[in-house]
């Protein structure tokens, strides 16, 4: 361990100049000291690192984070759509696991997105290594974003591998790929989110595994995946309207059939309004230090 | 121009703990300077506060002149931490950790490398660096948080107990290396400790913060000077019937070999001998009980009921 044998590496700068502080500055320069620092490519580095290591972490762990929802997407198309699936008429006028595979899909989707942004998370809160972040020159905006981007890589990716494993199940292809792909995108930003404030006030392992297992799992299968909701006596359709899974999965369905049991402009509107408010949420935690600072 | 330059602090946790109760304090640029204190007397606190992991009741925090809460960014830029716990991803190999914090800090992943083999070279670490962290020594562990620390290239290094727990030989390396750190390179030194002998060995500057006040604040060796007392340990040959008091001396008799002594400022350890010698005790060696700026310490923050820990 020696500090002097060699002459530090010289790195060019990240500004134009050394971060100035006031005594170096000029007195007849009234210029904000913040104004040295580039801060804008302080954040734009910070958030490529940031998905890098949300990348590398769930590509390091594949096998917990990768095969098991793509074996249970399997196991649902077998099950559900070729076994049972045969024996059940059509839906909406199309075969059974035709009208599934959407739902199917997105609940890859829904879960991985959510699961990927809270366990990454509540392990930087656990081990401390939040602190890593905190200490640096990144705003609190770039750590969501980084966050949401390594959440929505995960649940794209697994959402794209159960899509091509349905292909051996069912011959569909979207009818709208524009929207398919923008309510997928979109649901993942939302369950990122969703995942990201669970993690911020989780304080345990038990904390990160109600919402998903009591609340996100329920509420997917009982937002139309298996179903259309126009199967149901009035009451439980107006009580699903309640359930915001129903919005992401007919939208998502009616990008791929063309078909849907809301509105796809109403699917929409749900999704941004959730995105919106949670994204708030999210940020004002995170400003506030919730959870991350004493 | 000062590094650090803290007024007023106060921090009150949740549940009413004052951990801080009104902390004023300056570090000037270049300066090597320690913080002592017992166990919970607010160091990781403050250090927590001025590194932005706490969130202060009141007061004001300065970094090399950007206020935390005003110029936030430039102040972390400005500062590099090596805190008391392990904080990094211990599933992760010893090469990203010091890579993702680079790119937090906005270093390009060409420049980012280039540190980062520097400083893992510079603290022996460069041959693990694909090791994941959790497989690294304690020692290890501690050098990969200063690397991880440094690899922005701080002009504030603010280092938590960064020997604790680390053996005599790594010890005395990581000194020489932020000696020279701060020499060379200029970088001001914010270190805490429990070996007061680091301090004194290190640290230009001192301040002693006890019960979330500071009690004492300047120069290692002008409080070194304000010592009022030394203490030696005797080993006597021959000794019968000592007085508890010799002259200006106060004597305690540890066994039958040992005596401890303490010799108030302004004594010669010369009158000390010659009371010995009219009392008949003839002594083989003397070292002294503990380092000076220990006892200074042990006086200093000496609660007279629970004791300083």
């Amino acid at each position: 361990m020696n500090a002097s044998d060699e002459s530090r590496p010289v790195v060019k700068p990240i500004d134009s100049g050394e971060l100035n502080t006031p005594s170096t500055q000029s007195a007849d320069l009234p210029s904000s000291p913040r104004a040295a620092l580039d801060l804008v490519a302080i954040n734009r580095i910070a958030f490529q690192t940031i998905v890098r290591k949300e990348i590398r972490r769930f590509a390091r762990i594949w096998v917990q984070t990768i095969v098991p929802p793509s074996i249970n997407a399997i196991l649902y198309m077998l099950i559900f759509g070729s076994l049972i699936g045969s024996r059940i008429s059509d839906m909406g006028g199309f075969r059974y696991i035709d009208f599934i595979v959407p739902g199917i899909i997105m609940m890859a989707v829904i879960i991985n997105s959510y699961s990927n942004v809270v366990s990454s998370f509540f392990a930087s809160k656990m081990q401390n290594y939040i602190e890593e972040l905190l200490v640096s020159p990144v705003s609190n905006i770039t750590i969501v974003f980084g966050y949401l981007a390594g959440g929505m890589a995960r649940g794209l990716l697994v959402g794209s591998l159960v899509a091509v494993v349905s292909l051996f199940f069912s011959d569909i292809r979207p009818v709208h790929p524009f929207i398919t792909l923008t309510v997928a995108v979109l649901t993942s930003m939302m369950f990122s989110l969703g995942g990201l404030i669970n993690a911020v006030f989780a304080k345990s392992f038990d904390d990160i595994s109600i919402v998903p297992n009591f609340i996100l799992t329920p509420l997917t299968y009982l937002g139309g995946v298996f179903y259309s909701i126009s199967m149901l006596p009035p009451f439980w359709q107006t009580v699903s309207l309640f359930n915001p899974m129903l919005y992401m999965i007919n939208g998502f369905r009616y990008g791929i059939l063309g078909t849907s049991d809301i509105p796809i402009w109403t699917s929409f509107l749900v999704i941004v309004i959730f995105i919106a408010s949670l994204g708030t949420i999210a940020m004002m935690l995170l400003n506030r230090g919730t959870g991350i600072k004493h | 121009m000062n590094a650090l330059s803290i007024a007023g602090l106060h921090k009150t946790y949740s549940g009413d703990v004052q951990a801080l109760k009104g902390i004023d304090l300056t570090v000037p640029e270049g300066d090597f300077f320690a913080l002592l204190g017992p166990n919970g007397a607010g160091k990781s606190t403050a250090i927590g506060v001025i590194t932005s992991l706490v969130n202060k009741t009141s007061g004001s925090v300065e970094v090399f002149g950007f206020d935390i809460d005003k110029h936030p960014e430039a102040a972390k830029a400005s500062i590099g931490l090596v805190p008391q716990e392990f904080n990094f991803n211990v599933f992760e190999q010893v090469l990203p950790v010091v890579l993702n914090v680079a790119g937090y800090n906005g270093l390009s992943r060409r420049d980012a490398l280039t540190r980062a083999e520097y400083y893992l070279k510079k603290l022996d670490l460069w041959d693990k660096r694909k090791t994941p962290a959790r497989q690294l020594s304690g020692g290890m562990k501690r050098r990969l948080m200063i690397a991880r620390a440094l690899v922005h290239e701080p002009r504030l290094l603010i280092l938590d107990e960064p020997t604790a727990g680390v053996d005599l030989e790594i010890r005395r390396s990581m000194w020489s290396f932020l000696s020279e750190l701060n020499e060379q390179h200029g970088t001001t030194i914010i270190l805490t400790t429990h070996y007061l002998e680091e301090a004194e060995a290190l640290c230009r500057n001192v301040a002693i913060i006890d019960g979330g006040k500071i009690v004492e604040h300047g120069e290692v060796a002008q409080l070194l000077s304000r010592s009022m007392m030394e203490t030696f340990v005797l080993d006597a040959r021959t000794y019968s019937d000592i007085p508890v008091t010799l002259g200006p001396f106060t004597v305690r008799v540890r066994d039958e070999n040992r005596l401890e002594v303490d010799v108030p400022q302004g004594h010669t350890l010369n009158e000390l001998f010659q009371l010995l010698s009219e009392a008949g005790v003839e002594i083989t060696s003397l070292r002294n009980k503990t380092n000076r700026l220990e006892e200074f310490f042990m006086r200093l923050v000496k609660r007279p009921t629970t004791g300083a820990a």
